[in-house]
């Protein structure tokens, strides 16, 4: 009973299925943006890849200062704390005045009024926006994302954030009318759609480096790119270090394992 | 039930004869993984995926219980509570790395476990309620698992949770009102998030349960072999402990290896990038796609395209999703032929195989946007898929002609060992 029932509902799944075939068109819809659409651009850092990686601290604490400089005007950064900056190599002092210099928002205990006081080391880097209404307003309407987890969030990764940054540039003459960028929108083939509401946010010497490092648009990419991957995963080298470690404790298990299912199965044919 | 010569439970030490009389848990332990049971002695590394899924299983309870600790139900805040967890609860992105990951391992093991199943017979009579205990774990697993992904909140957590949800839509009538019920309102919100977290913590329990019915069911028969010949005598067997709980502390040790290289070196790799993006129910992403586990299922839903007999191409879609794991159940059934290890079914062999590479294609075009030559490769990989079971098996098992098959398990070995040693002398 199951076989004939079973063969009657397979026929009907088939049948569906071959009409949907022979109905379905053969060809896409031509996406003209997907021939002007770049594939990032490889951007190799110190933290990469699992062959003893490692915080490149310079790079990460010019990372910073760019974003503190540029970036932090628009966007926020509400996943990392002050104090997680030691990691980039600061001290104590050093990070109780750099979390001086943000105010963060907080109530004026005589008044109870909103106001707004000196950043501690607890505190979070505040956003350049009371709300995300006074983001939009200042933007064009587009809405800066928060940077914590930017460089885990999009597809390519540091990769992406390093060509998009690196990527303003005029359109190329062929580009059809409608993708060309309207009022307050900048070309950039490397934004899915091609054309980005944030304008070229860096220019030569935006930044003066206090280690003397040349500030080309292309160095503050990367060095803002490191930071970002820092802010999106503090434990990466935690991470691969650890992993090692459980790796080689595991294979030193593992042959001890074989081993003795060998010496078991010895005298056993199978 | 065991084989008459299994090794009796007989307690020397004064204390295990007390808690053999008072409750005898060491009798049952001895009696279902120790020296008391008897298996048989051919066993490939095909077998070790069952203990491997159980220990999937216990890592997923260990670590969701710990994460539990820190994670908040609540839609305003559980994105940042996962981020917590990951940046300041102590070795927190080691247990949500592990959690994360142990989910894919759980699935990659009890894939193989169930191709295993399909190639080596193992559904068949006497095996038939091990079999459909399994799929009901199966299903169980599907469920925790999507609801488990919805938790951490952020994009693809909640337009997987719109999509799959709105599977139910579908249905004529009572669909909308349905959906509306299990989500606890007309969008996924917090009142969703609550109860798919109380639901994802208790159905690992309920898996746990099943999976004890589970082996219960196959310690009656015993466990199949890759023959398929079923165990005639003791010279056939060996007892469980020492020899398969060796074996099954090396496939354990693999196991690790691979889950930790993948938890600890690449633990984004089988995630989606928009998931790191908080949720908002205003900006649909511009590929909504489950995880890896889920694709051959979702390209199967995808291939309706075509509204035929008066049902509407989405329904029959969800139709036949659900179809497609239903009619597992009917395994045992629409498969007549008696042998069950395809080592002896010269036709069913290529079948099983091309099975393997259909599922594969499904999984690869479950991944890819709407788009040709994805749309028709799935519809493609679909027909074979439901053409598999409900008409090339029954056909397959009433026509073929099994290969010669030895006497028993022993003459099996022993043949296997004869033609290995004349190979090995032949090239020394």
């Amino acid at each position: 009973m199951v076989r004939p029932l079973g063969f009657l509902v397979g026929l009907g799944f088939i049948t569906a299925l071959v009409l949907a075939i022979f109905t379905t068109p053969l060809s896409n819809e031509a996406n003209v943006a997907h021939e002007f659409h770049k594939h990032p651009r490889h951007l190799k850092l110190a933290s990469d890849g699992i062959v003893l990686p490692h915080w490149d601290k310079a790079q990460l604490q010019r990372g910073m200062q760019v974003y503190k400089e540029v970036c932090s005007a628009c966007h926020s950064l509400n996943l990392v704390a002050f104090r997680d900056i030691a990691d980039l190599g600061y001290t104590e002092g050093q990070i109780k005045t750099f979390a001086k210099g943000f105010q963060v928002p907080s109530v004026n205990p005589d008044t109870g009024e909103p106001a707004t006081r000196d950043g501690l080391p607890s505190d979070y880097f505040p956003s350049p926006y009371a709300n995300e209404v006074a983001a939009r307003a200042a933007n064009n309407n587009a809405l800066p994302p928060d940077l914590s987890l930017i460089t885990k969030a999009r597809e390519g990764g540091k990769d992406y954030i390093y060509s998009l940054l690196t990527g303003f540039q005029n359109p190329p003459k062929n580009l059809p009318a409608e993708l060309k960028p309207g009022t307050g929108l900048h070309y950039n083939p490397y934004f899915a759609n091609l054309n980005l509401a944030m304008a070229p946010p860096l220019a030569p010497n935006q930044v003066t480096y206090a280690d003397g490092t040349k500030a080309t648009v292309d160095q503050m990419s990367k060095d803002v790119t490191a930071f970002l991957v820092w802010t999106a995963e503090p434990k990466l080298i935690k991470r691969i270090q650890v992993g090692y470690a459980v790796f080689f404790f595991l294979l030193i298990f593992t042959v001890l394992t074989y081993l003795s299912y060998r010496n078991i199965w010895a005298d056993k044919k199978h | 039930m065991s084989f008459p010569w299994a090794k009796p439970y007989e307690p020397t030490h004064p204390l295990m004869k007390w808690m053999d009389e008072k409750l005898p848990i060491p009798r049952l332990v001895y009696n279902a993984t120790g020296p008391g049971y008897p298996v048989p002695r051919n066993l490939n590394y095909f077998w070790n995926f069952g203990v491997l899924a159980g220990a999937a299983l216990m890592i997923q309870i260990i670590t969701g219980i710990v994460l539990a600790m820190h994670y908040a139900a609540n839609a305003s805040v559980a994105f940042n509570s996962v981020e917590h967890i990951m940046r300041d609860v102590n070795a927190g992105w080691f247990i949500r790395y592990a959690h994360m990951n142990g989910a894919s391992m759980f699935f990659i093991v009890v894939y193989l476990h169930i191709f295993r199943g399909l190639y080596y017979g193992s559904y068949k009579a006497p095996r038939e309620m091990v079999w459909l205990l399994g799929v009901v774990i199966f299903l169980l697993m599907m469920a925790t698992a999507f609801m488990g992904y919805v938790l951490p909140w952020g994009q693809m957590s909640f337009w997987g949770a719109q999509v799959i949800t709105g599977f139910f839509s579908a249905i004529p009538i009572v669909g909308e009102p349905v959906r509306e019920w299990l989500l606890g309102g007309f969008v996924p919100d917090n009142a969703t998030l609550n109860r798919f977290f109380s639901l994802h913590y208790l159905l690992p329990f309920v898996i746990l349960g099943v999976i004890i019915l589970h082996i219960w069911a196959l310690h009656i028969p015993g466990s199949s072999n890759p023959t398929g010949i079923e165990v005639k005598d003791e010279q056939d067997t060996v007892p469980f402990h020492p020899y398969y709980t060796a074996k099954d502390g090396f496939g354990v040790g693999v196991f690790l290896l691979i889950f930790v290289a993948l938890t600890f070196f690449s633990p984004n790799t089988l995630g989606h990038a928009d998931n790191y993006i908080p949720a908002n129910s205003l900006s649909t992403p511009a590929h909504i796609v489950p995880e890896w586990y889920f694709l051959p299922f979702y390209a199967i839903l995808k291939a309706f395209t075509f509204n035929f007999l008066w049902i509407d191409a989405k329904l029959w879609g969800v139709i036949a999703m659900f179809a497609s794991i239903a009619l597992l159940f009917f395994l045992p059934w629409l498969d007549s032929s008696p042998i069950k290890s395809s080592n002896y079914r010269p036709l069913y062999r290529i079948f099983f195989w091309i099975l393997v590479a259909d599922v594969l294609l499904l999984g690869f075009c479950g991944m890819q946007p709407a788009e040709q030559p994805y749309v028709i490769l799935s519809q493609l990989g679909a027909i074979y898929y439901f053409a598999h079971f409900l008409v090339i098996l029954p056909i397959v098992s009433r026509i073929e002609r099994p290969l010669p098959m030895p006497n028993s398990i022993t003459e099996a070995v022993l043949a296997k060992h004869a033609t290995d040693t004349a190979s090995a002398s032949a090239t020394a």
